[in-house]
């Protein structure tokens, strides 16, 4: 066993990735300091210098284009926001270039962008510092898009992400940097797509991904002494999501519940319920539900802000209700 | 440019008492945030006070401001409502964004503070929004200011809005206090060229770049140009040379994570404003120590039944399980 923390084991896989492959450079605002980007890039400044780690005028949109340009000519760059409320000075480059620049040119260009994007909230922020924007990336076509769970995929499908040739899309939360898990030195890669079944059961599926995997695992433990046996399925990709293994798992249960660490209306459980009330429809034995975010920016104040973020025990109630209606 | 007239002593005094509050507030906000008895984000606005307090010096109530993340003193200087900025600071129900906001979401719409918004150059062309409004509506008597950083100089929106407002000639007044630093990054790190005023000024608007440090002048150079803005004359731009003594963010100093040089933080704490306009008032015989020390005090109290007034507020609660927000 090697335990190793998310932001290390991204750490690591960015001084693998810089290492063996010299077409890869940072950029981005911040990230030349662990006050934006924590310790995910510590080191990288003094082993490849200011030429493959560059730190950025507060200029979102144009680095973004810059990004673009320089993927297209034979580099790979990662594009780092630091918190995904700054992503929207970047939108029209990330949607109508990076997303679209390879389809509307017949496959000639192809853009291969790691763009890293973070989550990072709570404390007060409000509701600029502290958006999930996984739905925008989801809904418009042109991304992969990966919210890793846990240090172990974190490293490897970043491994993966920098290897591959199409606009990708990071997705990060902060909440998870301290989350541990053994990590091999080595460098590894985990697929970009295909969810995981993280614990297996016969009463209800949980559907979740990045941080609220870690919540819902509270939530199956906490469930388990209750007798209530629950799968868990982390999606890893968000985009494309692994339909195969949802619809498995709620053949065997008939219960889905997914939990969102964004915004409720047309989110990732929209999708999901979409896909199962679709495909697995014979097979639910409840109806669909679902734990988000309220349809609400994020408020300031404390009290506000703990009702705000759903957490295990917002899962336990959920799960109990879904399996004693039905 | 001509920057004619001498500021009168009374109105000098006026800035001293707005440079004093915002002072003494931030020195109590950041005590309460060591503690952990402010819990949000705070970007302090402590060493830069005498640019808010003298450009704001010119501006009647009807006057538009929109400020940034760094938001305290600009509220202050525009007369918002001391009591509901701290109560907001705690994330108190009785604070001027009902504790939805905090330090960088604050507002006091009477007062003319339209708001501001912890996005880099967020409320740059909304504050030109409001001079259209002025624009169309009021012959320009009207004027918009728009305080932001050097950093929001790096941000094309910033750009956007200023050819906009050049070509409608309106009556925008775009403060750049330029404190040299964009969080961590200096800004030649950021700019090819550093100085704000001259990119600026190839829109063909009025552009001018003054020690941020002195109130006299920025005072003197605002009105100068306020005056022409409201005539109907177009925008002008403000560059103020300044720096922030506090971290970028909270109460500390940023000398810790070693990204400016303790010499620097040295150097232009010898600049204080409040000392210097102090000086200034002194030696014309205006003001004496005693009266200072009055003034000091009666602030000092104004901040103290803020305090008591934001921890009295109960916090704001989430009112029903869905509606909650
Ligand atoms: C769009 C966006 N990008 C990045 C940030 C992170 N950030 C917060 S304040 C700041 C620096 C702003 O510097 P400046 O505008 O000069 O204001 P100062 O903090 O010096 O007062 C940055 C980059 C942000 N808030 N918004």
């Amino acid at each position: 066993m090697r335990m190793l923390s998310y932001s290390c084991a991204i750490n690591e896989a960015f001084h693998q990735i810089m290492e063996s492959d010299e077409r890869v450079f940072q950029i981005g605002v911040g990230v030349n300091t662990p006050w934006y980007v924590g310790n995910t890039l510590t080191g990288l400044l003094d082993r490849f210098g200011e030429r493959r780690m560059i730190d950025t005028p507060v200029s979102e949109c144009g680095i973004t284009g810059i990004s673009i340009g320089a993927a297209l000519t034979g580099l790979r760059p990662i594009l780092t926001f630091p918190r995904m409320d700054f992503m929207y000075y970047a939108m029209d480059q990330i949607f109508n270039h990076a997303a679209i620049y390879n389809f509307s040119l017949g496959g000639h260009a192809p853009v291969p962008l790691v763009i890293r994007a973070i989550i990072n909230r709570g404390g007060e922020q409000a509701a600029q510092h502290s958006q999930a924007l996984q739905a925008f990336f989801m809904h418009a076509p042109g991304f992969k898009v990966v919210m890793p769970s846990n240090a172990y995929d974190a490293k490897g499908m970043l491994m993966a992400a920098v290897k591959q040739d199409d606009p990708l899309i990071f997705i990060e939360d902060r909440w998870l940097y301290e989350q541990e898990s053994d990590v091999p030195q080595q460098g590894y890669t985990v697929p970009l797509t295909g969810a995981k079944v993280v614990s297996e059961g016969k009463d209800a599926t949980i559907v979740a991904s990045s941080y609220m995997v870690e919540e819902a695992k509270k939530a199956v433990e906490s469930l388990r002494e209750r007798q209530v046996q629950v799968e868990l399925i982390d999606l890893r990709a968000v985009k494309p999501i692994d339909h195969g293994t949802v619809l498995a798992s709620v053949r065997k249960t008939g219960r889905l519940l997914v939990v969102d660490g964004g915004w409720e209306t047309g989110g990732i459980a929209a999708e999901v319920g979409f896909l199962v009330a679709n495909l697995g429809f014979q097979d639910l034995k409840a109806p669909i539900e679902r734990i988000a975010l309220p349809d609400s920016p994020a408020p300031a104040s404390c009290l506000l802000e703990k009702a705000y973020y759903p957490t295990s025990q917002t899962i336990v109630e959920k799960v109990l209700q879904l399996i004693s209606n039905h | 440019m001509n920057i004619m007239g001498r500021a009168d002593d009374k109105v000098l005094e006026g800035i001293l008492k707005t440079m004093l509050t915002i002072r003494l507030f931030e020195e109590r906000v950041a005590e309460m945030a060591a503690r952990k008895e402010v819990r949000c984000p705070v970007h302090l606005y402590v060493g830069q006070e005498a640019i808010a307090s003298a450009v704001c010096a010119n501006l009647n109530r009807e006057d538009y401001v929109f400020s940034t993340h760094r938001s305290h003193g600009h509220y202050i200087a525009k007369q918002g409502d001391l009591n509901s900025l701290m109560a907001e600071i705690h994330g108190k129900e009785a604070g001027c964004s009902k504790g939805y906001g905090g330090s960088m979401h604050v507002v006091d719409v009477n007062a003319g503070f339209m708001g501001s918004s912890a996005i880099v150059a967020g409320t740059i062309p909304i504050a030109a929004g409001a001079a259209l409004t002025s624009f169309l509506t009021k012959n320009n008597s009207v004027v918009s200011v728009a305080f932001f950083g050097d950093g929001a100089t790096d941000e094309g929106v910033f750009y956007e809005t200023v050819n906009f407002a050049a070509l409608y000639k309106l009556p925008i007044l775009f403060v750049c206090e330029n404190n040299l630093f964009s969080t961590h990054l200096p800004d030649f790190k950021r700019q090819s060229n550093t100085k704000v005023y001259e990119r600026v000024k190839n829109f063909k608007i009025r552009t001018r770049r003054i020690n941020g440090n002195d109130p006299i002048k920025i005072y003197n150079a605002s009105k100068w140009l306020i005056e022409r803005i409201k005539r109907g004359e177009g925008p002008a731009l403000l560059e103020c040379m300044t720096y922030r003594w506090l971290a970028h963010v909270g109460h500390m100093e940023d000398l810790d994570v070693g990204h400016r040089k303790k010499e620097d933080v040295e150097f232009w704490k010898k600049k204080c404003p409040i000392k210097f306009l102090k000086r200034v008032l002194f030696r014309r015989g205006k003001i004496s120590e005693r009266q200072y020390e009055d003034m000091k005090k009666g602030v000092e109290a104004e901040i103290e039944r803020a305090v008591s007034f934001a921890q009295q507020s109960p916090l704001p609660l989430a009112k029903t399980e869905k509606a909650a927000f």
